[in-house]
């Protein structure tokens, strides 16, 4: 009897095991998940929550009902994997042994890694939406503000889902303008990078977005210490925004376990082959979701696309056999732009978000980097999809891979 | 992609001058790079940024980022912004001949 163990029961983890259970004989092996949490969070929906979109009922449920059938759940703190010795030891000392490993542990905001960021302020006058407690505490706050600076700031990449943060302004436009408060609210984007938008051709479709909404720009501001009594952020290079209202996207890091067993990078993610995800260290172990070191976005998408690819590879890993298929980093995101609208990219590893049609060639329904309203109806149904297909494992019909039919492929 | 010369030398980069070529970059080339954004001389400190920057991009696939450079290649950030005043992610990797920090849109 051979055992595969999974860390982490969130999108990865749970779509990793419900590929793989139906393909593993059950009477050669044993698949064990483990995760400390009881709840899974459908994480998209956290962005909704602060504007009374969505209330916490709808991301939500117990873990328990996505583990496959089939399939052991342990629910313990991991303490420490033992690569070497082929084991993980869990919190309370029991020892679990593998065949093979892998790890879908992802990522969490650290604002811990920030001077001044968490503190008696945090949850005050300083927020976030990656968390469900930041984005309730949010939500409260926002609804009784009576207006000021309000500040998004991104303090380095990469982050989960890299467009929340701009939805995030999109959506707090929108909401303000509808609360009759948008005249008494300074919107303000904050970023490290050097702009909202950096690829070529996003940027020129999309590039005044935050000009028609009278959205600030602060770009190349690489944070150094908030100073939560003034209420100003201060960059390395001593520029300083001062806010009423924080949003903080924090450092991300993988989870510290990866850190303590001395498998991941500077941020905790897993180094791994970003074509078939196993990993640089161990010939049994494969990082798949946010906790991979993967140059692309850390995001449910990518980990569905990938998915698709690792079980193809990781059947073919465990006769021997080399592994065939290979990951193009894939991902695509409904982006809200409020007002009931939305965008839509599609792109990879190599190919920059293009426009055109998605997924049908010339017929859509959805359009790239374009606002339209189904693309907004696209990003509503897709918690019930979630939900109901995406970590039950049943087949989306969407190729893993990106394709560039329907795509329009223009120079800058 | 669009060609142009630098220092008598053909190379291809990008719409914002980003050498999108790994191997059309060497180290007379990045002199150059240097002085076209105000940097007058790369100094020990800038090359060392440089080489840690090039080496780390061969085997992870993406530009590093700040805290990458701190955290592994062990140069401080408040260094970074010295040797590479106001836009240090960018211009590290405009004068390294790799692509610039980047989202995803």
């Amino acid at each position: 009897m051979k055992r595969l163990v999974i860390l982490g029961a969130g999108t990865a983890g749970t779509m990793v095991a419900a590929k793989l259970r139906p393909r593993l004989a059950a009477s050669d092996w044993k698949i064990t998940m483990i995760d400390q949490e009881p709840t899974h969070y459908y994480q998209p929906g956290f962005l909704f929550i602060p504007f009374g979109i969505y209330t916490p009922d709808d991301v939500v449920k117990p873990k328990a009902d996505f583990i496959p059938s089939g399939v052991e759940y342990i629910e313990a703190e991991i303490d420490l994997i033992e690569a070497g010795e082929n084991q993980v030891k869990l919190a309370d000392g029991t020892v679990v042994e593998y065949d093979y490993l892998v790890i879908a542990t992802g990522t969490s905001i650290r604002p811990d890694e920030t001077p001044g960021l968490e503190g008696p302020e945090y949850g005050k006058t300083i927020h976030d939406f990656y968390t469900l407690p930041g984005a309730k505490a949010l939500a409260e706050a926002i609804r009784f503000w009576e207006g000021g600076k309000l500040v998004l700031n991104i303090v380095e990449m990469p982050i989960k889902c890299p467009v929340a943060p701009l939805e995030f302004i999109f959506l707090a436009d929108a909401y303000f303008q509808d609360k009759g408060l948008r005249d008494k609210v300074e919107l303000t984007y904050v970023t490290p990078l050097d702009g909202a938008f950096t690829k070529p051709i996003a940027a020129k479709h999309l590039g005044n977005l935050l000009e028609d909404k009278g959205v600030n720009l602060e770009p190349d501001f690489y944070l150094e210490r908030v100073d939560s009594d003034e209420k100003k952020l201060v960059s390395y290079d001593e520029r300083e925004v001062e806010y009423d209202m924080l949003i903080t996207i924090p450092l991300n890091m993988g989870a510290d376990v990866i850190g303590r067993s001395g498998l991941g990078n500077e941020g905790n993610f897993v180094p791994v082959d970003s074509k078939n995800f196993l990993s640089k260290q161990f010939d049994n172990v494969f990082a798949v979701g946010d906790a991979a070191d993967l140059p692309t976005s850390k995001a449910g998408s990518v980990a569905h696309f990938a998915v698709e690819v690792f079980t193809e590879n990781f059947l073919r890993h465990i006769e021997g056999l080399p592994m065939l298929e290979e990951f193009d980093g894939h991902a695509n995101c409904f982006i809200e732009s409020g007002h009931g609208k939305g965008l839509l990219i599609d792109f990879n590893y190599d190919t920059e978000p293009l426009p055109g049609k998605y997924p049908l060639p010339g017929i859509g329904p959805f359009t790239l980097l374009r606002e339209t309203e189904m693309n907004h109806w696209g990003k509503m149904m897709f918690k019930w999809t979630y939900w109901n297909m995406l970590l039950r494992g049943k087949p989306l019909p969407l190729p893993h891979e990106m394709l560039m039919a329907g795509k329009i492929d223009e120079e800058v | 992609m669009p060609v142009t010369t630098i220092g008598g030398r053909e190379v291809h980069i990008d719409d914002e001058g980003f050498l999108t070529e790994y191997d059309e970059w060497s180290e007379d080339l990045a002199k150059e790079l240097a002085a076209n954004i105000g940097i007058p001389e790369l100094t020990e400190d800038h090359l060392r940024v440089i080489a840690f920057l090039r080496a780390d991009y061969k085997e992870q696939g993406e530009t590093a980022t700040l805290r990458r450079v701190s955290a592994v290649g062990g140069i401080p950030t408040k260094t970074l912004f010295q040797l590479f005043p106001k836009k240090p992610a960018r211009k590290m990797s405009y004068v390294s001949g790799l692509p610039k920090p980047a989202g995803c849109i």
